[in-house]
């Protein structure tokens, strides 16, 4: 047991769950005004709906002894036996609760990422069943996979530092099946849908980067020089997103915008993700300089692909998170994280294999089972909302309240 | 009486209020409006989605004046908006049949 890596981790911990309101304000400023408090609601809602979710069963489920390296057995259900002690095989230093609550607040941001795809049309109540159907049956075997004891990908050998696979690519594959499911909202292509506050937007996307250290850095698990090494290449390949994105935006459109620059922050944070605790300065740069440009150019590509993913949740998750995997089996060095591995660049080619082995399967999975369930709560509750509900705005439809009053 | 009824350029507000200061117009009332006349709309780019965008944001300012200083506010407010480019805005001039001063009851031109 160490102090300063229980207190640096439980900080972490604290640090990742203020991402999640940064994230409702990202996206709350993204949404027309009518629709803000429905925005926020989804991801507030999820901080306690997926906390007591992940207590009773969520995180035996991801984290527990492994049955085959598909799924953890029950046996922490209620967190039993889940406290003070350390577990050896997640970190001998802090107790089992800090890596546990820790982890509680990965599994409330990753479901709360998806919430920017079917932004302004989808029923709460239905909203909340699909969550934790998805929470359960993806996002836990998932985590399990690549991070559990035992778990088949992690046994593979694919590196996914603080959850490029598990958090980024699973969301943003989801968010793809939601809206193939769902379809597009009511006047999309007809209508203007301007952002309504993107100072609040900017605001959202400053937490998020903010908290991203406790989410990257933290998951060094230790107040240690990886874990110094991850907050430097956390830092950088937001910056070097950043940059792209509003340097291709001012090559293609001719202006640098405000929105630009905070998607382009997010993407490379996205991005840098799986690869921080593996790649140097030099490649997060590198990284991030990618990410700006490819999300970009995804959600620019997204009219033309003709799906209504109203906050581009696939172009900056999805097509963030699967370059960054990738990237990780490029950029990974020995020489900055000696527990990893090397990747392309550093002379290992089956490493970018063995990435993409880890992002199709997650695709795959993610993608089959986010269809099949949205089918199901589409079947029995109904998804959208009636078409008046949506032209009213689901502030006062779904939540009787207004965001903004005189 | 009148009423002034002036739709201006968002940026000309604070001249416009000035200039109506110094011939002594003792008060108005501002809104935020937004609409479009011959200037048409712009076009916005939110991550690469292009939205036209017709109405246009523009500040209406309210004033109300005897009849005989009628004149002089239009005046004022005409050459304190003017750019001289499409988009300046326009501006309206009604009768008044009555106007009340709600704290003391007075009314006509004691009002104002």
């Amino acid at each position: 047991m160490n102090a300063a890596n229980t207190a640096f981790v439980l900080i972490s911990a604290a640090l990742v769950l203020f991402m999640t309101p940064g994230l409702a304000l990202f996206y709350g400023g993204m949404v027309r005004g009518k629709n803000v408090l429905g925005t926020l609601m989804q991801n507030f809602i999820l901080i306690a709906l997926m906390g007591v979710q992940w207590a009773l069963f969520g995180y035996t489920l991801a984290f527990g002894p492994s049955i085959s390296g598909i799924i953890g057995n029950l046996s922490w259900a209620g967190l039993a036996g889940v406290g003070a002690e350390p577990f050896k095989a997640y970190s001998e230093t802090i107790p089992h609760g800090a890596f546990m609550v820790f982890q509680m607040m990965f599994a409330i941001i990753t479901p709360a990422l998806i919430t920017g795809a079917w932004a302004e049309r989808l029923k709460f109540k239905s909203f909340l069943i699909f969550i934790v159907l998805w929470a359960t049956l993806v996002y836990d075997p998932v985590a399990h996979w690549v991070w559990g004891d035992g778990g088949w990908l992690k046994g593979l050998g694919a590196l996914d530092f603080a959850g490029g696979t598990v958090v980024h690519i699973n969301a943003g594959i989801a968010a793809l099946a939601a809206v193939l499911v769902m379809g597009k909202r009511e006047g999309y292509g007809r209508d203007a849908f301007i952002p309504h506050n993107l100072p609040m937007t900017v605001l959202g996307a400053g937490i998020l980067w903010f908290g991203w250290f406790g989410f990257n850095a933290g998951s060094a698990l230790a107040a240690d020089g990886l874990a110094t090494s991850a907050f430097v290449a956390t830092q950088l390949g937001a910056c070097g997103a950043t940059l792209s994105w509003v340097a291709a935006e001012w090559i293609v459109r001719g202006k640098p915008t405000t929105l630009g620059a905070a998607s382009g922050a997010v993407a490379g944070l996205v991005a840098i993700t799986p690869a921080a605790g593996f790649v140097g300065p030099m490649s997060a740069i590198l990284i991030g300089l990618g990410a700006g440009v490819l999300c970009y150019l995804a959600v620019l590509a997204k009219p033309k692909i003709g799906y209504d993913d109203s906050l581009d949740v696939v172009g900056v998750h999805g097509v963030g998170g699967v370059w960054g995997a990738l990237a990780t089996g490029l950029f990974a060095s020995k020489l900055v994280n000696p527990a990893g591995a090397d990747g392309l660049f550093f002379g290992n080619p089956a490493q970018l294999g063995i990435q993409f082995l880890a992002v199709l399967t997650t695709l795959v999975y993610s993608f089959v089972i986010s269809w099949i369930l949205l089918k199901i709560v589409d079947a029995v509750w109904g998804l959208r909302v009636d078409k008046a509900d949506e032209i009213a705005g689901l502030d006062l439809t779904e939540h009787q309240e207004a965001g903004y009053s005189l | 009486m009148k009423k002034i009824e002036a739709i201006i350029q968002p940026f000309k507000l604070e001249p416009v209020k000035e200039a109506l200061h110094q011939i002594s117009v003792q008060g108005m009332t501002v809104t935020e409006v937004k609409g479009f006349g011959r200037q048409k709309g712009i076009r916005e780019v939110y991550r690469g989605m292009e939205y036209q965008v017709d109405f246009l944001p523009k500040v209406k300012i309210e004033v109300i004046t005897p009849d005989d200083k009628a004149q002089a506010v239009v005046e004022t407010i005409m050459n304190a908006a003017r750019t001289g480019r499409i988009g300046d805005g326009k501006i309206f001039v009604y009768p008044v049949a009555e106007v009340v001063r709600i704290r003391t009851g007075e009314t006509g031109n004691d009002a104002v």
